[in-house]
């Protein structure tokens, strides 16, 4: 039986979170201001793509990881466009996208399916990466991976303690407060749509160039929008227990290679499917306990409650409900 | 900052919710704005915090006319408002609503705003963690915050809409001591409420608004007599006492206590008869819709115990009490009496008890024969959103059940023309007549007057009186409405 | 009307883009769109086909839409159906009552798409769980049986491979015209069922409830409706149409269960809906249209070496034109106010 190396486990689970880790990210931002962005799963899939057809044609990373970003950036656009501005369902248009960003992606990835392109190759940090342990999991990996680690910080250091980031919240909390304060809410929402989109687009671009090289149909990426989407909600809108989500959910994937090598009765498919129900149903499970009815007894919320309260976290109170200001 | 207020208008429709106020509040000073309900208190106030756009007229502070188009502006010119339903953020910290709209660029001072909350706090008395999150303060210390921000972004003015609504005696006290600071200070305060006991303690000068107008304006020392005739008006005829007897009960509140509204509703016990048509009067607010709704079984009270027709329905929901009798009416009809979408028919269509079809023609004809019945302007085949307000309401009056043994109604003539109301009071009268009771809410204080066989008087969550009709004056429920309880009745208030 | 026209006359141009960006003359595209789709008996049976599981959903659809409800799980429904129905089914392999198995499976069927809404329902109305994420769970749930059934206790004698189950005798396959393989039982069944779900809709009381429910909840709380139950009626029709659906990929295309047994005829019922702006006598022509564009895609990367996907762009890209123009609507009206 394959004996368990935690270094290249744990190494493996921060290479394999950093896409998902950057796209739950991005879509924290998008719905702390408000706004479901339910296009992911096809968004991802369109920025892999069109990260990689740059890159083919271009030989530049850079140039892929760019395009995958405003790939990304377009989608959520187009979401932010028709809700803010039109008045559309959110979930309508989120879920449209989702299905027309993935042809979109297959149609025009079509040449360049299981061609052998530029990807992203690893740099040790200097002096770091030889500290025993701690020094292969966290410092020898490729770019986008520090990328995803340093966003987490960045995210968080931007929500929290900046005015910008006040005002982000302040918006998605109570809309017609923050309008009453000189904020434009339209504008900002529709900005932090956008940036949101922004880092959808480079978890995308980091699977085809870096986690998952290449493109193809299926391209491996698949599933992964509907899970961050879940992760958001599970890690209750705060980039440090968003990032958690995301490395859980690496982690089931890896499990599940591993478990495919001690139970091979078992097909393999399944462990490959099976951490998408697990999470989701996490999901549910934090979702159950948060719904205890607190209305009916008086004074402070027992112990139980305030420690749910403080894993789950709670909802932009105005999420996908579009305000107009008079 | 001086303000004057030349012939404010502000009209919403047909409706005049400011009509031609002239106002002039010295500096320095705090200003009361006494009226009942409807008088146009708020909207003036909105008017001024730039909240709301006026129809027409001028606003001048120490002499300029101003003109602003949002309530940033308005605060930019150093007006400040704190809103009855408070326009902040409950999930942030209320470090964080003290700072949020305030900085630019990249980093967010927050020691310097921490030390700035601490110092205003502090000054006043308030005590307010900076760390604590907003949704588990109460309405007083969240009325402190505001209250420390707006005068944090240099407010001159500062409107209070009924700011004691729903706070403890001490947080109060505390807030007169603060405004009274602030007065001494050189800064306008305006204070917008119903209760002659706060105006009495704390104004200088007092204007009463009466449907849209002003009534009257005063100095200190008050005539509260005075105050009270012009909030309310003459007194209309009283109606003679009928003198008839109680009947069996009906509805039972034994002392029960809910949250809900700003004031929810505390130790309420109070028995209604059959045939018994109670209003319910007070300022809006003030506990009569909580009320409503735990006698309807649409909220669950936190303690006490409620029965309908001598059966225990403490914590059911509305389809339980729907099944002994009771029906509840609310205001907002088209949105939450009617369904848009469906016609009249339909409607009849969603009582039928049985069947898997529809019963197209028997629903037709009972809607053609209750249209003629309620005389409502529409066919059986038209949508309801299509009727008028005052068909609308006949139209909830038909779906009614035929016999009904309590009638719950929230403010059911509001928007109503005065032929509407009538036919709609005649109507309901009947029902009494056979052993159904009623009881309704309305903001209207004369048209409880005329229509209701005993009163209860709600303020600040507790009922304050609850006479019959025919002993009774219009002044003094508007002495209970205003908070001013004669020695004979207690007041219990939130500690 | 007119502006239909404009935006199908946009999405019409927006395609021909499309098609001149890839590097493909846009005009030989359509025409391999219409001989896909129409060039022979054979192609046209493959669109009824297709445009039969398609309706089945987009039916089922239109309830839970009725009442207010995002039912995603709908994928997730079909599957469960046709696990259902591909269980009964394996039961009668070599039974003499072909007949009676295949009735049995239909009806195991809508059971099984039922009960898999039904979950969905409860999440939403006992746990408050949105039953978008509650689908979505249960779509990869239903995904992960299958991929065990079709790998694990149901695999093919010798090696379990993704091309499914053992393929059913023809015996237990839906009667068919043997030439093209077209099931006149198929169609009676969605003739059947969009005539049902247009009668319920708008003749019966539970089609009145549903309507009064999505239209505004306390209202309809206050006239004595029960806003949980129906929700848990409507997911359980739509699941019950999805189930169906799904029988009939196993009985009537497939003849055996395979991992892409929905083949996502789920997700584009609901474009289906969402364009028929939630109208069930809507639902077949759009529906129609939308089989006409999947097959006719066929062609497409043999004859021009361009992905199939390019029907699901179109069919995209119609919702989006569709709902623009809403918007658009909304937003000049709300202008005039």
């Amino acid at each position: 039986m394959a004996d368990l190396n935690i270094t290249i486990l744990l190494a493996s689970i921060v290479a394999g979170a950093a896409p998902i880790v950057l796209a739950a990210l991005g879509e924290t931002i998008t719905e702390k201001a408000g706004v479901i962005n339910l296009s992911l799963d096809g968004s991802i899939l369109l920025s892999a793509m069109v990260a990689f057809a740059f890159t083919y044609q271009s030989r530049s990373l850079l140039l892929g990881f760019l395009g995958g970003a405003a790939a990304g950036a377009v989608v959520a656009a187009i979401v932010g466009a028709f809700s803010i501005y039109l008045g559309q369902s959110q979930v309508a248009v989120g879920f449209v996208l989702t299905l027309t960003a993935r042809d979109l992606a297959y149609f025009f990835g079509n040449p360049f399916s299981r061609l052998y392109g530029p990807h992203v190759s690893p740099l040790p940090i200097p002096l770091l990466h030889k500290i025993p342990f701690l020094g292969s999991v966290l410092f020898y990996h490729s770019v986008p991976v520090y990328l995803s680690i340093l966003f987490i910080g960045v995210c968080w250091w931007f929500l929290y303690r900046t005015p910008e980031g006040l005002r982000l919240r302040a918006v998605g909390e109570n809309p017609p407060a923050a309008y009453a304060r000189g904020t434009h809410t339209k504008r900002t929402q529709m900005l932090y749509t956008v940036v949101g989109g922004l880092m959808v687009g480079l978890a995308g671009a980091t699977f085809s160039l870096c986690t998952k090289p290449g493109w193809g149909r299926p391209q491996g990426a698949e599933g992964t929008g509907w899970i961050v989407l879940a992760i958001v909600i599970f890690g209750g809108w705060h980039p440090a227990k968003v990032a958690l989500g995301a490395y859980l959910f690496a982690f089931l994937q890896v499990m599940g290679i591993q478990f495919q090598g001690w139970w091979p009765s078992v097909p393999a498919q399944v462990f490959q499917v099976a951490p998408f129900p697990l999470m989701i149903f996490a999901l549910v499970l934090m979702y159950m306990a948060q719904q205890r009815p607190l209305h009916l007894t008086e004074g402070a919320p027992s112990v139980f409650h305030r420690v749910v309260r403080r894993l789950s976290g709670s909802a932009p109170a105005a999420l996908g409900k579009p305000f107009h200001p008079e | 900052m001086r303000i004057t207020l030349r012939d404010i208008h502000k009209h919403y429709g047909r409706v005049r919710a400011n009509d031609g106020v002239r106002m002039e509040i010295a500096q320095g000073s705090i200003h009361g704005i006494l009226g009942e309900n409807g008088a146009g208190k708020s909207t003036l106030m909105k008017v001024l915090a730039g909240y709301v756009r006026k129809t027409s007229g001028s606003i001048l502070l120490d002499g300029r006319a101003v003109d602003y188009g949002g309530p940033s502006q308005a605060a930019a010119l150093g007006i400040g408002m704190l809103y009855q339903d408070p326009l902040d953020f409950p999930l942030l910290s209320v470090l964080e609503n003290f700072m949020m709209g305030r900085s630019r660029g990249v980093s967010q001072k927050e020691a310097l705003h921490r030390r700035q909350l601490e110092y205003l706090a502090g000054y006043f008395g308030f005590h307010l963690t900076a760390r604590a999150q907003v949704r588990d303060l109460t309405v007083g210390e969240r009325q402190q915050l505001e209250i420390v921000r707006l005068l944090a972004l240099g407010v001159e003015v500062l409107i209070l809409d009924e700011p004691t609504t729903g706070i403890s005696s001490l947080q109060r006290e505390i807030l007169f001591e603060a405004l009274k600071k602030l007065a001494q200070q050189q800064k306008t305060i305006l204070l917008v409420s119903h209760k002659l006991e706060d105006v009495e303690a704390l104004c200088d000068r007092v204007t009463v608004l009466r449907e849209g107008k002003v009534a009257g304006e005063m100095e200190q020392p008050f005539d509260t007599q005075k105050l009270l005739k012009w909030m309310f008006g003459s007194p209309p005829p009283s109606p003679p006492c009928a003198g008839t007897k109680p009947g069996a009960i009906t509805l039972a509140m034994e002392q029960v206590s809910a949250s809900g509204g700003r004031a929810g509703l505390l130790n309420c016990s109070v028995t209604i008869h059959e045939g018994e048509m109670v209003g319910l009067a007070g300022l809006e607010g003030s506990g009569q819709g909580v009320f409503l709704r735990l006698a309807a079984g649409l909220e669950k009270p936190e303690k006490g115990t409620i029965t309908v027709c001598r059966d225990t329905l403490t914590g059911n929901d509305y389809h339980a009490f729907k099944a002994r009798g009771v029906t509840f009416l609310p205001t907002a009809r088209l949105e939450e009496g009617l369904i848009p979408g469906l016609t009249i028919t339909e409607h009849f269509a969603l009582q039928q008890e049985d069947g898997v079809r529809v019963a197209w023609e028997d629903s037709g004809s009972i809607a053609r024969e209750r249209i003629e019945k309620f005389r409502i302007v529409g066919r059986p085949s038209s949508k309801v959103e299509s009727l008028s307000g005052g068909n609308q309401q006949r139209l909830l009056l038909a779906l009614m059940p035929v016999d009904p043994r309590l009638l719950l109604l929230e403010n059911p003539t509001r928007g109503l023309d005065v032929e509407s109301a009538r036919w709609v009071w005649e109507h309901l009268v009947e029902y009494t007549l056979n052993g159904t009771s009623i009881v309704f809410s309305s903001s209207e204080l004369e048209e409880i007057l005329q229509i209701a066989d005993r009163i209860l008087v709600f303020y600040d969550g507790v009922v304050v009186r609850d006479v019959m009709t025919c002993d009774t004056t219009l002044a003094e429920l508007g002495q209970a409405i205003a908070g001013k309880i004669r020695a004979c009745g207690h007041l219990q208030t939130k500690q | 009307m007119g502006q239909s026209a404009l935006m199908l006359l946009g999405v019409f141009c927006l395609t021909t883009c499309i098609l001149m960006i890839a590097g493909a003359p846009p005009f030989a595209a359509f025409y391999h769109f219409f001989v896909g789709a129409f060039g022979s008996w054979n192609k046209f049976a493959q669109v009824l086909m297709t445009w039969i599981p398609l309706t089945l959903c987009a039916c089922g659809l239109v309830f839970t839409f009725r009442i207010g409800l995002w039912n995603i799980g709908i994928e997730g429904q079909v599957v469960a159906g046709a696990v259902s129905a591909t269980a009964v089914l394996r039961v009668g392999v070599g039974s003499e009552m072909a007949g009676v198995f295949i009735i049995l499976a239909f009806m195991a069927g809508i059971v099984g798409g039922a009960v898999w809404a039904a979950i969905s329902g409860i999440l939403r109305t006992r746990c408050g769980v949105n039953e978008i994420f509650a689908g979505l769970g249960l779509n990869f749930v239903a995904l992960g049986i299958t991929l065990w059934l079709i790998f694990g206790p149901w695999k093919r004698p010798g090696v379990a491979s993704m091309s499914g189950t053992e393929p059913f005798p023809p015996s237990l396959w839906l009667p068919h015209i043997p030439a093209l393989r077209l099931s006149p039982v198929g169609l009676a069944v969605v003739l059947i069922v969009l005539i049902g779900a247009g009668w319920v809709l708008t003749d019966t009381r539970l089609g009145l409830a549903l309507k009064g429910i999505g239209s505004n909840p306390k209202a309809a709380y206050l006239h004595g409706l029960k806003t949980g139950r129906y929700m848990l009626y409507a997911m359980a029709l739509a699941g019950g149409c999805a189930g169906l659906a799904g029988t009939f990929q196993v009985t009537g295309v497939y003849h055996r269960l395979i991992p892409s047994i929905s083949s996502n005829y789920g997700y584009l019922a609901l474009l289906v809906v969402m364009l028929a702006n939630y109208r069930v006598w809507a639902t077949p022509g759009i529906a129609f249209f939308f089989a006409c564009l999947n097959i006719g895609s066929i062609q497409l990367p043999m004859m021009l070496k361009l992905d199939s996907s390019l029907s699901g762009i179109i069919q995209g890209t119609l919702v989006l034109g569709f709902l623009l123009v809403h918007g658009w609507r909304k937003r000049l009206q709300s202008g005039k106010q």
